[in-house]
């Protein structure tokens, strides 16, 4: 049977129809239509379906929405604001952080959660913060320079966003 | 950056380019950070069902009967098929035809599909997979190469000619008994590559959509939106299996999420989708589950080889003979090209003025095989690279200095008949033995106050141990191993032989300033949409951001064969370059009888035709646009690109290896190994690449770290394990690859020397870069602990072993060795012989 749930996501409020047992992960895609959120295990293996709640990362294939009705879901659909990137976004497509782009969503909401943590993080609280992240075409390498790059614009613009 | 600081080498300065070289972001970089790049599993089409696969539990058994009733008959099951229902047989290869969409008789491997089922919903998908019955009769297993050698009573496939074997090639090129009798050393070796998977981080998909047509005697047409790396392929084997003609089927590459070469071959869940889409009149997805990419694999061949190698006093290399045995699992996949990769480029690295090639490859009851990043060529690499390292040190020679002493010269030929044009490995060795500081780490002094004052200046220390009484006992030693490596820009035939063009590019030039290019190539990641802007870009003068993509569909675009061999830049993008050419030579001839200037004193850039000589003296680009469709009509232009003919030998087998160029790499590995755990950690990698030019200094750069990655993985961690017939690791948490945690800091150092006939001069740099990574990172074990580990992965385990059978009094039987397989003195097929006209060609003063 079905139950009736709202989600607060980007937001938005959503009343949805959900199964219980469906995952976060497939009532965003499939009922929300937000296909931002990848998936690559189904199993909290990969990171590719990290979203914020409530300001921090978690593995939506992991997560039922009945457990998150009363929380601040974000999705990479809701990292930019009135079309404006923020700057982790613009720094990982000038830097060339992005190759497949699958794990990119994923990377880019934990590395949002990072830097709310730290505003200017060492390589190993980058390390530690991606660690749950999966990325089978950079070599890690790029996403750590566009981190760096967007702590950077992030300071000189006054401070987290 | 590296970048910046090395970017300079060797650059072409004879004509500055405007978008060439600079690190521009990719085309499709923003939708991809705010998640509106489409991928398969991300399209949704209305009344779409969903589809999934029934595969064998059983690595061998014969399939008695399969009962589909009870799962027809539930509710939001729509259609169940099984092989019957596809009986046309397909394949990568044209020799290799031996796949069903859903098996036929027989499952040969855990994972092999049997039935497809869709329905409305996923949930609906789990019960009525579990309700299809099917009876099998079991059959014995082989799991390996030697169990496929030694039971050829059990035939897996039918495609074998002998027991298991698959393919059997055997090659002498040269006078290799006259090689090996002038050396004055020779030394052999056993060798085991483990396989492993690509694991792309997205799951194979597709959706299928069956458009019928009652007034076609055809029926309809099927389009298939699939995560393939070869959409061209794809197009050719669905329109066998479906019995369409070719124009009744479309295939597009949407975004894809990865492929490393696993995303190459043509699949049965693409087959099923498509035929369950035109039972059921309804749009059919089907998404892979990441045990189903495991099981769907083409991962990395298994492979054990033996090398013996003649060499002087000095290192000279006088002969090698190598023998490959590929474990190639169930099916041919492209197995058949990979067994002649593994021996092919053994001569394009190194010179060789003899050398023999024998190679096999098995069918096994195991997932099958096929190209991984490196195809064919990474194993070899590994075990030759390794097996020179012995080398060096059983004649005292330093490594980098006995691999300089045998460099491939650039405009020579191989002994096996390769054209060898721009080769700049020496300036890779070079570099690479510059930045890690190899030979001050070789030449170090060991006292106390000396190791302190190099650690100050940051400098890797090699930490010595129990022999030296005056240094605090540390277990941490370190090592640096260094590997050299070289790969083909792009397969030099196609996979059915024909003298069409391998890519095509066609270009629309809107009269309002758009401009509008379509090329079969498809964009994994790598990049190649985003070149061919750049390419466009810098031809006609307009940037990249005026130009709009089409690519990898096989009814809109022109053809490209595909994501594979390292090919898209090299060829894609000198197709693009004659299509804008072109167009660029009509804008010009009007452009010059406008402005009254020479075409040869006309350039075009930031949307201006300007007179070179008076830059005041100009057009804007959409005038001369209208200008000349005034005159002309519409302003269309194609261009292609096949490579040239006199590449290889004229011998059967002489296609596989031929490329219009090769990249060249070099790497060296810094380790630290713990002496009491075993424990390797891969410190830092410095690879340098010769991709001739960069197009996108970026992209070459992503790529070289994406190989340095991957082959990382290859050597410490990453590998599949069978139990009772079953992959026993089939998720990414058993599946052990590098997190952040564990992948090493990556120096890049890009090396550009143009070659003549790359596109600006730029060669590959998707797949060589891997290669040296794995021998670097084995060699600077030995370095660092003296032990040797002949096969991959290299695991604590394995160096803990290693290290232990190294110490007084521990019995050689516990020495890790790798096993050799005894070979029949025949080799299972015909010797092919074969020199060049003129031996001389070897040499480049024979040229």
């Amino acid at each position: 049977m079905r139950e009736l749930i709202t989600l607060h996501v980007n937001g938005e409020f959503h009343e949805l129809a959900v199964l219980p047992h469906h995952t976060l992960l497939e009532v965003l895609r499939e009922d929300l239509g937000l296909i931002g959120t990848k998936h690559g295990c189904e199993l909290g293996e990969c990171g590719a379906c990290t979203v914020l709640i409530d300001g921090l990362p978690i593995l939506s294939c992991l997560t039922l929405p009945l457990e998150v009705q009363n929380s601040e879901i974000t999705t990479i659909e809701g990292l930019e604001e009135n079309g404006k990137l923020h700057p982790l976004q613009e720094t990982f497509a000038e830097l060339g952080a992005a190759q497949c782009g699958y794990c990119t969503p994923g990377i880019l909401l934990a590395g949002v959660a990072l830097l709310q943590e730290h505003p200017q993080p060492s390589l190993e609280q980058m390390k530690e913060a991606l660690a749950g992240n999966l990325c089978r075409c950079t070599g890690y390498t790029k996403i750590y320079e566009a981190i760096d790059a967007a702590a950077e614009r992030l300071h000189a613009a006054g401070g987290v966003s | 950056m590296t970048i910046k600081e090395h970017a300079g080498i060797g650059r072409n300065t004879s004509r500055a380019f405007k978008y060439i070289g600079a690190p521009l972001p990719k085309v499709d970089a923003y939708a991809k950070v705010t998640g509106r790049a489409l991928y398969a599993d991300d399209i949704m089409l209305p009344r779409m069902l969903y589809g999934r696969l029934l595969r064998s539990p059983h690595p061998h058994a014969r399939i008695i009967e399969i009962d589909i009733h009870r799962a027809l008959e539930l509710p939001g099951v729509l259609a169940v098929i099984t092989g019957e229902d596809l009986p046309q047989r397909f394949g990568i290869l044209p020799s290799s035809q031996d796949e069903y969409a859903l098996a036929i008789d027989k499952v040969r491997y855990v994972g092999d599909p049997v039935a497809a089922v869709a329905a409305v919903d996923p949930d609906i998908l789990d019960e009525a997979i579990k309700l299809i019955q099917v009876e099998y009769e079991i059959l014995p297993a082989l799991m390996t190469i030697e169990e496929a050698l030694e039971h050829p009573e059990v035939k897996i496939n039918e495609e074998a000619r002998i027991g298991n074997i698959h393919k059997a090639v055997s090659y002498e090129f040269g006078d290799i008994e006259g090689g090996f009798a002038g050396a004055d050393y020779v030394r052999e070796d056993w060798f085991f590559y483990e396989g492993n998977n690509h694991a792309p981080m997205e799951e194979h998909a597709c959706v299928a959509n069956w458009e019928p047509n009652p007034s076609d005697p055809v029926g309809g047409k099927i389009t298939l939106w699939s995560s393939t790396q070869t959409p061209h392929y794809v197009h050719r084997e669905l329109s066998k299996v479906m019995g369409l003609p070719q124009s009744h089927v479309r295939v597009i590459a949407p975004h894809v999420g990865g492929g490393f070469g696993g995303k190459s071959d043509p699949f049965s869940h693409e087959m099923c989708a498509a035929e369950l889409s035109r039972r059921t009149g309804r749009p059919v997805k089907i998404t892979c589950t990441r045990e189903e990419v495991f099981l769907t694999h083409r991962g990395r061949h298994p492979v054990k080889m033996w090398i013996k190698t003649g060499v002087k006093k000095d290192g000279t290399l006088t002969a090698m003979h190598f023998r490959s045995f590929l474990d190639g699992g169930a099916y041919g996949s492209y197995g058949i090209a990979t067994t002649y990769y593994t021996g092919a480029l053994q001569t394009v690295t190194y010179k060789l003025p003899c050398y023999k090639f024998e190679g096999m490859r098995l069918f096994t009851n195991k997932p099958p095989c096929g190209p991984k990043r490196g195809h064919g060529t990474t194993q070899p690499r590994y075990a030759v690279e390794v097996h020179l390292d012995k080398i060096a040190h059983d004649l005292a020679i330093d490594p980098l200095e006995l691999r300089r002493r045998n460099l491939i010269e650039p405009d020579t030929r191989t002994v096996n008949g390769l054209r060898i044009t721009s080769c700049a490995l020496g300036e890779c060795l070079k570099a690479v033995a510059e930045r890690s500081g190899w030979y001050e780490f070789h030449a170090e002094p060991t006292t106390v106050s000396d190791k302190s004052a190099m650690g100050a200046i940051n400098r890797p220390l090699r930490v010595v141990g129990h022999e030296n009484g005056n240094v605090a006992e540390s277990p941490i030693k370190r090592g640096l191993g260094i590997a050299a490596s070289s790969y083909i820009c792009g397969a030099g035939k196609p996979i059915y032989w024909n003298d069409l063009p391998h890519s095509a590019v066609q270009i629309r030039l809107d009269r309002g300033g758009g401009i509008t290019v379509y090329c079969g190539s498809t964009d994994i990641g790598q990049g190649s949409t985003s070149i061919l802007a750049y390419i466009v870009a810098e031809e006609l003068g307009v940037p990249p951001e005026h130009i709009h993509l089409e690519t990898a569909d096989t009814t809109l675009t022109p053809v490209d064969l595909g994501s594979y061999s390292s090919r898209v830049t090299f060829m894609a993008g000198n197709a693009a370059i004659a299509a804008a050419r072109k167009l660029k030579a009509q804008l010009f001839e009007l452009a010059s009888e406008q402005l009254q200037v020479p075409v040869e004193n006309l350039e075009a850039t930031e949307c201006l035709i300007y007179d070179t000589n008076d830059p005041g003296v100009a057009l804007p680009y959409v005038k001369v646009v209208q200008l000349t469709e005034a005159r002309y009509g519409a302003l269309v232009a194609a261009g292609s690109y096949a490579p040239p003919e006199d590449i290889h030998g004229d011998y059967k087998g002489a296609g596989v290896g031929p490329s219009p160029a090769y990249s060249y790499s070099a790497c060296v590995a810094q380790v630290a190994v713990d002496s009491e755990t075993g424990e390797v950690v891969v410190e830092k990698l410095w690879l340098a690449h010769d991709v001739g030019q960069s197009i996108n200094p970026l992209l070459v750069a992503g790529q070289v770290e994406g190989g340095a990655y991957m082959g990382f993985g290859e050597a410490t961690m990453e590998q599949q394990i069978f139990r009772r017939g079953r992959h026993k690791i089939p998720s990414l948490l058993d599946y052990k690859l590098p997190t952040t945690f564990d992948t090493p800091e990556i120096e890049t150092i890009l090396i550009e020397i143009p070659d003549r006939e790359g596109p600006y001069g730029a060669k590959e740099a998707g797949q060589g870069p891997l290669n040296p990574v794995i021998p670097a990172i084995a060699n600077a074990v030995f370095d660092a602990v003296g032990v040797r580990i002949d096969e991959t992965p290299i695991t604590s385990d394995k160096v803990l072993k290693a290290l232990r059978a190294e110490l007084p009094g521990a019995r050689s039987a516990q020495r890790p060795h790798v096993e050799p397989i005894e070979v029949a003195s025949a080799w299972p097929t015909r010797l092919i012989t074969w020199q060049p006209a003129d031996i001389s060609l070897i040499a480049k003063d024979g040229v």
